[in-house]
């Protein structure tokens, strides 16, 4: 019996979010006295998938077939569900990213077994730990069926690497061209950025910039940490950022190491999107702002006046180290 | 166009959250429930759009209580033509899910478009959960949908980016913020929802795979270390030696 966990391929490398799931997938195994198993679909170096080893995995299952290079929910599902009756899975775990919500409510359904989405910490006591109430407040759920199906929310652990190797294992699941519904017509990616979902670090600005214009300092900061950079709705709503920035309750979540937000007073919605960060520090002309009282740092002040001195501090910091 | 919307109730986001019998139940006294934004701005106010466009019909599909008949009346103010209750208590995403399938799976519908997830357990099930159900294609967390002889075109979010896809319905579609606009119901929407169509449907029996154990609120309110502004110096001190941001 093992654990088995669905690990995600992008331009050849494991995505961030699938080596954390990898990761839990083996603490759980090793909680519960079972095998760490990785099933990867579509094609992929064998060296990169190997060390999965790093993480606790033992075995990779490899569909090195390229119909899999795109992600199509219906033959992904029943590729998994294979791979769970192949490696006697009694849990899988996912990553709850973009595909992962996708892929592992139909797994639920299909392996009729209950399913926790972002979990935030490894089991305990045989419950798993949700934020619900768009993070105001968690809930222990109980799984009530033999095998379990739990996505890891990204960033909610740090993997320890090892030294360990995997063993590559061909896997040939039994799906038929028909199975593929989704015929790929294009991908549009930002490029030179940080992928706001993955970075640890994030600078965030809101109406307090008072123009789009303004946005350079920010974007400064962002280039000397290495951070993406985020805003909130109300500019992005006016077209000052793309949309693709703006955190809250109807945009992205987000829960890097460090959220800096600048001139954002922290309304209820905007915290919805990132109130799980680690470190949260606030730049705000308002001693009132809502966003203090959820801060970890703060300055009230003037962001055309912090800022610049910010920046200067951390490429005094950066240059010094 | 035949179109599917199951619509979700939830808390109001400025809710305040409590539990009680010891954590382990939602307290709902003085709480104002709306429809779940999602499903209510993107997924509903698309599929009027596609039927205003090609002609159909709309169809909302809600489990839930009595209590719920003002947001279903909202959904029909809203442009949608008739609507069906499943009379039980929404506790589990399976649950509602085989619900809302055994609902559609004699209906013949050409599009399901529920909404990504909702703001309440923020769980991302139902609309995936159906698709496997009734074995039907599915995309997720959609911005832009259209739909020319019997295919759908979709821009779906990818981490970095977005994708095109092209699909053959039916299938299943989960929305997310820029698919549409939302709308406000108009008088005339207003009363004409009251005469449209509400059919309460029982539940038929299905499992339900979670249970919540106990919730918890954040252990309490962070305090926040505030800095000089005239000291910027000291904050970026802070974030490197005592909380190691960077």
């Amino acid at each position: 019996m093992s654990v088995l966990t669905f690990v995600e391929i992008n331009e050849g490398k494991i995505k961030k979010a699938s080596l954390e799931a990898a990761y839990y997938g083996s603490k759980t195994a090793e909680a519960n006295g079972l095998a760490s198993v990785a099933v990867v679909l579509g094609e992929a170096g064998a060296e990169e998938l190997a060390s999965l080893g790093q993480v606790g995995v033992s075995k990779v299952l490899h569909a090195s077939d390229a119909r899999f290079n795109h992600f199509d929910s219906k033959a992904y599902t029943k590729a998994v569900a294979e791979a769970v009756n192949a490696a006697a899975a009694t849990y899988v775990v996912l990553s709850f990213n973009n595909n992962g919500k996708l892929l592992a409510p139909r797994l639920s359904v299909r392996l009729k077994a209950g399913y926790v989405p972002g979990a935030v910490e490894l089991p305990a006591n045989g419950l798993f730990k949700k934020n619900v109430f768009s993070g105001k407040a968690s809930a222990q759920y109980q799984i009530n069926t033999e095998k379990k199906i739990v996505a890891v929310n990204p960033n909610s652990l740090s993997p320890v690497k090892g030294a360990g190797t995997a063993i590559v294992e061909a896997f040939a699941p039994a799906v038929s061209d028909a199975d593929f519904s989704t015929v790929v017509k294009g991908q549009d990616k930002i490029t030179g950025t940080i992928p706001l979902t993955e970075a640890d670090l994030v600078v965030s600005a809101g109406r307090g910039l008072k123009g789009p214009e303004n946005w350079g300092m920010i974007e400064e900061l962002a280039g000397l940490l290495g951070a993406a950079t985020a805003c909130s709705r109300a500019v992005a709503d006016v077209d000052w950022r793309p949309h693709h920035e703006h955190v809250g309750q109807t945009g992205l979540t987000i829960r890097p190491n460090l959220y800096i937000a600048v001139g954002i007073s922290g309304a209820i919605q905007h915290l919805a999107g990132v109130n799980s960060s680690k470190v949260i520090v606030v730049i705000n002309t308002d001693p009132e702002a809502p966003f203090f009282k959820a801060a970890d740092y703060g300055i009230v002040g003037d962001a055309f006046e912090v800022m610049p001195k910010f920046n200067a501090a951390v490429r005094k910091l950066k240059a010094a180290n | 166009m035949k179109i599917l919307v199951p619509i979700a109730k939830v808390p109001d986001t400025t809710s305040k959250i409590a539990f009680a019998e010891n954590n382990t139940k939602f307290v709902t006294d003085g709480v104002t429930f709306i429809m779940n934004p999602t499903d209510e701005w993107y997924a509903l106010v698309r599929a009027c759009e596609l039927k205003e466009q090609q002609g159909g019909e709309v169809v909302v599909i809600h489990v839930g209580g009595a209590d719920s008949e003002q947001i279903i009346r909202k959904a029909l103010a809203i442009g949608a033509d008739k609507a069906v209750r499943v009379d039980a208590d929404p506790t589990d995403a399976y649950f509602v899910a085989a619900q809302i399938a055994n609902h559609a799976k004699t209906e013949n519908y050409d599009l399901i478009i529920a909404g990504k997830e909702t703001i309440d357990y923020n769980s991302f099930q139902v609309g995936g959960m159906v698709a496997e159900f009734l074995d039907l294609p599915c995309v997720a967390l959609v911005q832009k949908l259209d739909v020319a002889n019997g295919v759908a075109t979709l821009k779906r979010e990818i981490e970095g980016g977005t994708e095109t896809v092209e699909v053959k319905l039916p299938m299943v579609v989960c929305a997310q913020k820029e698919l549409a606009e939302a709308r406000i119901p108009n008088m005339k929407g207003i009363m004409g929802a009251r005469t449209k169509p509400l059919a309460v449907v029982a539940a038929t029996a299905d499992d339900k795979l979670t249970t919540i154990a106990s919730y918890a609120l954040p252990d309490k309110a962070k305090q926040v270390k505030l800095v000089d502004k005239d000291n910027v110096e000291e904050l970026v001190r802070l974030l490197h030696e005592e909380a190691k941001a960077f």
